[in-house]
């Protein structure tokens, strides 16, 4: 399996260099975190984590239950304030500006930040104004613009031709996986920088992960993801870099074909080989 | 060696099986005992009243003439009252409502505020009376006019709107909060845009139960001193005025004087029965068009 999986992603991983190369460009960092330190309460979650986090690339995270991954993501966005006992040490730099700085507005943030959600959430609203939400909360009242912004966001997300006939009917009439593909469109419809993604097929069944699969292979052409996943071939699959957290820790962080095939510490090796986890 | 002897559990099985009967008969009788007193009490009413209610005595003033008398003066003064009572619980309570549920820090003030809340909620409707006596109708001195009736009214059901619309915003799903605070929305574009109209049917099934409550109440009415007979219709906030209740209980009393006061008393409970099971029906209604959407 992780033979298969590595010479699948060495062609994308040739592929997205050539894209590098054509461009001619190093790529920037999109995130940075130093020293990073989390507590809910007395619970130390995350520990020490020093990440960089290349732009326009596909970071998976992956790790145990309960290893702090899915805590790290929502970090990046501070979505974990909303969890009242959290205190966070050391500093996280998105396109090189600390985020934990007072000046940083949270909503400015989460405007250049998208997120995506282990369980699939649209609102309770029709499919058009699930995905007209972002943008009119930013203050696009034209309608013109929100049709344009509509199906492009819907186009971005492999879903309008599914979806293009109904668009006034209630999101809830969609299946899980489209669902989930709606909710991907909806956060490109803020026009985001990263699109963070918490587990986003846990939920789904394997033909609608596949689609997310070979949707976020689409997306990291233009936006830099972060993808935090329970199940190791997908971030074999879909990935460049791999993190993988243990205890709040980060063990090892590399390119992915490196992590699944030559893993520098043992644990990784543990976990990849599904000796625990 | 089997512990469960099949011997014994045949011998007790009968007395087992009596025992269940006889308690789903009690529990049958404690069920049927509240619904015997209701029949009764609507079979008297209704039987005095028969006769009593027609468009008359919906759209006469009142009198001291039995055969004359209406109480177009009570429903008018009734809606009035709604008219102050519905949009001040609304307001405060559903404001009071998001603060405590959205906006307050979960710690000792916010404790503190919900455990008052409840407190309050306890408390007998005849000291709201006084309450409103003392500022409204005193302190403000604006007499015993629908804005004071109103706003006494409407401090005393807010604890039920309040606890209503607290627990409606808290049965909103987090996720749809997560999903929109994620698109950098701010907590008030939060609210307004995906909390509110999730948690909205109930609110309403809690305003509606409140109001109902509301037109109901008479204790408060006669401390704060609405007039046991009063003739002109009320067409402001500030003209005096009388309620449906109140009227019942005056002409109640008054029943020892006039034999048919009574049964324009009854007359007047089941037009008032009617109201209250109407608006209890649109709030049912309303709960259960909008259960369960997530």
């Amino acid at each position: 399996m992780v033979v298969s999986t590595y010479s699948e992603n060495k062609t994308t991983e040739e592929t997205s260099e050539k894209m590098g190369a054509n461009k001619g460009s190093k790529k920037s960092l999109a995130y940075q975190t130093k020293d990073l330190n989390l507590w809910y309460g007395t619970d130390h979650a995350l520990k020490n984590i020093n990440l960089d986090i290349n732009e326009r690339e596909v970071t998976a995270i992956i790790g145990p239950s309960g290893c702090g991954k899915s805590t790290f993501i929502k970090t990046l966005n501070r979505m974990v304030e909303l969890i009242p006992v959290v205190k966070i040490s050391g500093d996280i730099l998105y396109r090189e500006r600390s985020i934990l700085d007072k000046s940083y507005k949270v909503e400015d943030l989460r405007t250049n930040v998208g997120m995506v959600f282990q369980k699939p959430n649209p609102f309770p609203k029709s499919i058009y104004e699930n995905i007209a939400y972002g943008p009119k909360i930013h203050g696009i009242r034209n309608k013109k613009v929100l049709d344009e912004i509509v199906e492009k966001s819907l186009r971005g997300a492999a879903i309008w031709d599914e979806v293009k006939d109904r668009l006034n009917e209630n999101a809830y009439g969609l299946s899980g996986g489209q669902q989930q593909r709606l909710c991907i469109a909806r956060c490109l419809a803020i026009e985001p920088d990263v699109i963070l993604m918490d587990e986003p097929t846990s939920a789904l069944d394997p033909i609608s992960t596949l689609k997310v699969e070979q949707l976020v292979q689409e997306l990291k052409k233009d936006y830099s993801i972060i993808i935090v996943t329970h199940n190791m071939q997908q971030a074999a699959r879909i990935s460049d870099k791999t993190a993988f957290f243990l205890n709040g820790e980060v063990v090892e962080y590399d390119d992915t074909n490196k992590i699944f095939s030559t893993p520098s510490d043992q644990r990784t090796e543990d976990y990849i080989t599904g000796r625990f986890g | 060696m089997k512990y469960v002897d099949t011997t014994q559990v045949q011998k007790k099985m009968s007395s087992r099986l009596l025992t269940n009967r006889i308690a789903k008969t009690l529990f049958l009788l404690a069920t049927l005992f509240g619904l015997l007193v209701l029949v009764v009490l609507i079979y008297r009413v209704v039987a005095q009243s028969l006769g009593w209610i027609d468009f008359d005595f919906l759209n006469n003033r009142l009198s001291t003439n039995a055969e004359r008398a209406g109480i177009k003066g009570a429903i008018m003064g009734t809606l009035w009252l709604m008219l102050v009572v519905a949009p001040v619980t609304l307001i405060l309570g559903v404001g009071t409502a998001i603060y405590l549920e959205e906006y307050a820090k979960k710690g000792r003030l916010q404790a503190f505020i919900q455990m008052n809340i409840s407190n309050l909620a306890g408390v007998p409707s005849i000291v709201f009376g006084i309450l409103g006596l003392t500022i409204f109708v005193r302190g403000l001195n604006l007499g015993a006019v629908v804005l004071a009736g109103g706003f006494t009214m409407a401090l005393l059901v807010l604890p039920v709107v309040v606890v209503a619309s607290q627990e409606a915003i808290r049965a909103v799903p987090q996720f749809l909060r997560e999903a929109s605070y994620g698109m950098g929305a701010t907590k008030w574009q939060t609210i307004k845009n995906v909390v509110l109209p999730a948690a909205l049917p109930g609110i309403l099934t809690g305003v509606i139960l409140a109001l109902s409550r509301a037109i109901g109440e008479t204790a408060p009415l006669v401390v704060i001193g609405i007039p046991a007979f009063i003739i002109p219709l009320p067409e402001g906030l500030l003209d005096k005025f009388t309620v449906m209740p109140l009227q019942i209980y005056y002409w109640t009393i008054d029943s020892a004087l006039v034999d048919e006061y009574a049964n324009l008393a009854a007359a007047t409970i089941v037009v008032l029965l009617l109201v209250l099971f109407i608006m209890n029906s649109i709030a049912v209604l309303i709960r259960n068009k909008f259960q369960r959407r997530f």
